[in-house]
């Protein structure tokens, strides 16, 4: 829009100026909505116990304190669960870029029988329960040593990361002009070489907004690290924060003030990757919805 | 240009719709594709398979007794077991509720973000802190907040509005703790619906409202003749992906209420089933059921959506 007109609606009337009140009344309805929780859980984790735990409710801490972080950064499980969890995603999204990137190339631009099948069946995947091959994973992870080790959740997590990672990265790699890869082909570059060095190359923004979303998904997953792992050892932040509010005791029953600490130290990295990369994801997400 | 180094690149004279190079790139594409095949071969089809399989055995795992196929007694039990039909209609009750209450609301938050005005893009990105949290941390996040002596909810319904004359248990009295769950998964994805449906009011042409205007239409008719019905097909895609999260809803319901009979859902009580109890074969076959379950979904809404069409 330009400027004039956009200048023009400025000069509004009364009824419109309150319309335009009410509409920011929704704006603003909307965004507490949203944010209100996790304002909340932040607010919660600087409160001393005897201000969290106090009727009628404070809204805002009187003497705010960094105790409950103090405590849940000093916790040896939680520690272990932090690193387990970025152990778990990154390799996650490591595999699933290395494996989907080379399927995406073939997809993208190769003609060939099957190839529409194969996008089906990897279409058909997001859409897949994971409860319904838990029973079958349990067995054959059971069946390879593999229960109670990270590896069997690296593993596994590839059935909700891989599927996704193809489907967005075949439709970036469709994207790439095909005058750059035939110039290649004419300087005598095999497949294998146009693939690294032209393709992949290109694909970079490709991989860092699928790597986000699979690195995301991984980071919040809890049906597999619950079913797959069982010692303190094995655990990433999903289970441990989960296991910490039921097992641990005191004075009150669950400790409210370092599991909100617990949430906002998880949750964090995930908002400003997030916010940073909001862009790419919206355009991730929409790709991988909307095509289906 | 250099010259072909490579001999094999000298084939490159003959034309490129030339059979044996033709050939030659369809063995590359399988070969490119032959990890990801196998990952998909091993970790999610041959499992379904092996689900459906297992469903008609009485497989247990730690007994060292070998499994055998009982027939179709697992789904036999199954209609008369009442956790599982009570799981059953839970799920599907939350399913239609969630659903319907998330495609209303992010229609609404769609519309109002559509708009222009100022921060609009910073509204877009707070909208996905919900999407970005994960749901067992959003669970406990809700918890803390329905807590029935110190949660905020109860203040603010008690102390601050008056609504309520006495503090709420959300998350232990069976009458409202139904509702306290769906909420959360209404916070957790209607912003994600919202952006879903804002992608598909963007591909609508602005010159259609304009031509409307001009003719006359007001706000409603523009709603419901152009922008309805252009976004039916981005509606579809939301439903559906909505509808098989919330019947495989997991999280949630294990963080608030546990292993609470009252309150499982068909994955929570598979997942009891099959990792608590070890019962890998009656668990199958609830997640067997899981799977007709959404595949009925799925065709009632192709369904529908065709026969609106025609």
């Amino acid at each position: 829009m330009s400027g004039a007109p956009r200048r023009a609606a400025r000069r509004r009337s009364p009824g419109q100026g309150a319309l335009r009140a009410l509409f920011y009344v929704l704006v603003a309805a909307v965004l507490v909505f949203t944010v209100f929780p996790f304002v909340w859980a932040f607010v919660s984790s600087i409160k001393p116990d005897d201000e969290l735990f106090t009727t009628p409710v404070r809204y805002w801490p009187g003497r705010a304190t960094l105790d409950n972080y103090r405590l849940v950064l000093a916790n040896g499980e939680f520690q272990t669960a932090l690193l387990n969890s970025v152990i778990v995603a990154v390799s996650v999204t490591a595999v699933s870029l290395a494996v989907g990137s080379l399927a995406a190339y073939a997809l993208g631009r190769f003609r060939f029988r099957g190839r529409s099948l194969v996008l089906y069946v990897v279409l058909g995947m997001t859409i897949f329960p994971q409860i319904a091959v838990l029973g079958a994973l349990f067995e054959m992870i059971n069946f390879f040593k593999l229960y109670n080790q990270l590896t069997a959740l690296i593993l596994t997590y590839l059935i909700f990361t891989l599927p996704f990672t193809v489907w967005v990265l075949t439709g970036f790699m469709k994207a790439i002009p095909r005058e750059i890869e035939e110039a290649a082909y004419v300087d005598g570059a095999t497949h294998w070489q146009v693939f690294t060095r032209v393709m992949l190359p290109l694909a970079v923004p490709g991989m860092a907004t699928t790597g986000i979303l699979a690195f995301i998904a991984a980071w919040n997953e809890f049906l597999f690290a619950l079913s797959f792992t069982q010692t303190p050892d094995k655990r990433t932040v999903t289970y441990a924060i989960q296991a910490f509010s039921t097992t641990s005791s005191g004075l009150y029953e669950i400790p409210w003030g370092q599991t909100m600490a617990a949430s906002i130290v998880v949750t964090v990295p995930l908002v400003v990757l997030t916010l940073v990369f909001q862009r790419r994801i919206l355009a991730g997400l929409t790709a991988g919805a909307v095509k289906g | 240009m250099s010259m072909p180094a490579n001999p094999a690149a000298t084939s490159a004279a003959a034309p490129p719709d030339h059979p044996s190079l033709d050939a030659r790139r369809q063995r590359r594409a399988w070969l490119f594709l032959l990890p990801t095949l196998a990952v998909v071969a091993f970790i999610a089809l041959y499992p379904l398979a092996q689900t459906f399989y297992l469903s008609f055995t009485n497989a247990r795992l730690g007994t060292g007794e070998p499994a055998s196929i009982i027939g179709a007694q697992n789904y036999v039990d199954l209609v008369q077991d009442s956790y599982f039909l009570d799981a059953v209609l839970l799920t599907v009750l939350f399913t239609v509720v969630t659903v319907l209450g998330e495609l209303a609301l992010g229609l609404g938050v769609a519309l109002v973000v559509n708009s222009r005005f100022k921060g609009r893009s910073a509204v877009r990105a707070a909208m996905l802190i919900p999407w970005a949290i994960p749901t067992v941390i959003s669970a406990q996040m809700w918890k803390w907040m329905y807590n029935d002596v110190y949660g905020v909810f109860n203040d603010l319904l008690v102390n601050q509005l008056g609504v309520l004359d006495r503090n709420v248990a959300f998350v232990a009295d069976p009458a409202v703790s139904f509702w306290a769950v769906a909420l959360i998964d209404v916070w957790k994805t209607t912003p994600f619906m919202a952006l879903l449906l804002l992608a598909g009011l963007q591909l609508i042409p602005h010159d259609l409202y304009e031509a409307a205007r001009v003719d006359g239409a007001t706000a409603l008719q523009q709603f419901t003749r152009i922008t309805l019905p252009l976004l039916r097909p981005s509606m579809l895609v939301a439903l559906i992906f909505r509808t098989l999260d919330a019947l495989r809803v997991f999280d949630v319901f294990f963080v608030m209420f546990g292993n609470r009979p009252d309150m499982q859902t068909m994955a929570t009580y598979a997942q009891q089933t099959l990792v608590s109890v070890s019962n890998i074969g009656y668990g199958s076959a609830i997640s067997v059921a899981l799977f007709l379950i959404i595949a009925v979904f799925i065709m009632i809404y192709l369904a529908v959506f065709r026969a609106e069409e025609a």
